[in-house]
């Protein structure tokens, strides 16, 4: 049933389009959730009782450091079904998303680093944390090297895939390093079930802000997703009448 | 024709990597060599204090061991990809996930054992505490076929690309760090005479997954290296 709702997709021409549909629509809700939330959480929300207004790059640094790993997880999903079912867009998603999800990695190491210094005193610690953060980010150069290196980008895109399947490993690594090294990095205070250990009045403004970046994410998937499409198909038809159209409507 | 069991088909293999590899004795020596001078180049850098050298002694073992095995990595698959041999294997009908075991196994007995045997002497040049020299034996036996299974993957997704060495580095070391992490501490730990059966066993967790999922990985990436 799923299926048959999802066939339509496999088609480049129809996905193509589809993410040119709701790019817009991402767009405005990242605008709006990030303008909302960036100025709630550093102009109105409380400041943390011990850390002061330092505790504002959280705001940040979280959603940044949730989602590097969120993208690593859809990477490493869009890469397993297309081994499984042998979807060549799912290849093409996965390329889409190594860059954003490297960007993401590397702001939150360094607003995790702007952050150490004032609380811990120092820049950089060898915590697991950190540590595992750095693995994540070598682990997307490596993807993004090995799509690099092949000159045909299906089967770049397959031994990716490959690589971001074995990399998922990591995911885990990171999630449960807190409890098995348990050093300087503070526990989660977000996703505890049950009672998060923060105030609602802190909790609300990250999680618009969280959303804010979701949705910032999503868009540049979509931009990327769509010039990925055109790169891998565009000795075909539908491209050329596409942008033969374009070009009209630029003329006039 | 007769048909071959899988267990003569995986000795078979063994076996032909095992005598090409007597023949072409410099890939077997010289990453070990490579293992032995990385080695003797820390106390050089760090000054000669014993005190100094026994604190990072499981870390430069084990550092070498890893970048000994990377630099033996690319036999594994490069020569039968050039020779067409490879595509031969995937076209047999075997599993390819026996042969993939079959060439890990003869490669992590050509790099991983010479390297656990030569590891004491080095150990005794660093002034391995004494305590450490069992944990260092025993991370080394677990840890060194983690090295081969997980550094096949990383080969077997470059073995069609021309300048595939630094971009094989890339892909595999930062899977190799948590086999280090381990390692290591389990060596600390056993230099503090406090038991590190955990971390031996977290290594061995570690391999046990590896071995029943690497060649997998690294049949999928075959195929689309020989496309």
């Amino acid at each position: 049933m799923m299926w048959k709702w999802l066939h339509p997709y496999a088609n480049p021409e129809v996905s193509y389009h589809f993410a040119g549909k709701i790019l817009p629509w991402c767009a405005r809700f990242a605008f709006a959730f990030l303008t909302i939330g960036i100025t709630w959480a550093l102009l109105f929300a409380p400041a943390d009782y011990q850390q002061g207004d330092t505790f504002r790059i959280f705001y940040l640094h979280v959603p940044a450091a949730m989602l590097s790993m969120g993208i690593y997880l859809g990477m490493a999903i869009a890469a397993l079904s297309s081994l499984v079912w042998q979807l060549k867009l799912a290849d093409a998603s996965a390329a889409a998303m190594a860059p954003i999800g490297a960007t993401f990695t590397f702001i939150a190491l360094l607003t995790g680093a702007a952050w150490g210094k004032p609380m811990w005193g120092t820049w950089w610690i060898w915590d697991a944390r950190l540590t595992s953060e750095l693995i994540l980010l070598f682990l997307y150069l490596g993807v993004m090297a090995l799509h690099n290196a092949f000159e045909d980008k299906t089967l770049a895109g397959k031994a990716a895939g490959i690589l971001a399947l074995v990399g998922v490993i990591n995911l885990p690594i990171i999630k449960y390093s807190v409890e098995w090294w348990n050093t300087l990095h503070q526990g989660a205070t977000v996703s505890k079930l049950g009672q998060p250990s923060m105030t609602a009045d802190m909790f609300w403004p990250f999680l618009v802000c969280f959303i804010g970046f979701a949705f910032l994410v999503t868009t540049l998937i979509c931009l990327r997703f769509r010039t990925e499409i055109l790169n891998r198909n565009s000795m075909r038809p539908w491209v050329r009448e596409l942008v033969t159209t374009e070009e009209q409507t630029h003329a006039v | 024709m007769t048909q071959l069991s899988y267990r003569a088909a995986f000795a078979l293999i063994v076996k032909r990597d095992l005598m090409i590899a007597f023949r072409h004795r410099d890939d077997i020596i010289n990453p070990l060599l490579f293992f032995v001078i990385v080695v003797t180049l820390f106390p050089l850098g760090v000054g000669p204090e014993s005190t100094i050298l026994s604190r990072i002694a499981p870390g430069i073992i084990w550092v070498a061991a890893l970048l000994a095995t990377l630099l033996s990595l690319d036999r594994l698959f490069k020569s039968d990809h050039r020779d067409g041999s490879l595509e031969q294997m995937l076209l047999s009908p075997h599993p390819v996930f026996i042969l993939v075991l079959a060439k890990i196994f003869a490669h992590w007995l050509l790099t991983g054992l010479p390297l656990i045997l030569i590891a004491p002497l080095l150990a005794v040049l660093l002034h391995l505490n004494e305590s450490s020299y069992g944990a260092l034996m025993l991370t080394l036996l677990l840890g060194t076929p983690v090295l081969s299974l997980l550094g096949a993957i990383g080969v077997a997704l470059t073995v069609g690309i021309k300048k595939g060495g630094v971009l094989l580095s890339l892909l595999v070391l930062p899977l190799y760090i948590p086999v280090l992490i381990f390692a290591t501490s389990a060596i600390d730990t056993a230099a503090m005479n406090l038991p590190y059966s955990g971390q031996l066993a977290i290594i061995a967790a570690i391999f046990f997954a590896s071995l029943t999922l690497a060649p997998f990985a690294v049949s999928a990436a075959l195929k689309v290296s020989t496309n």
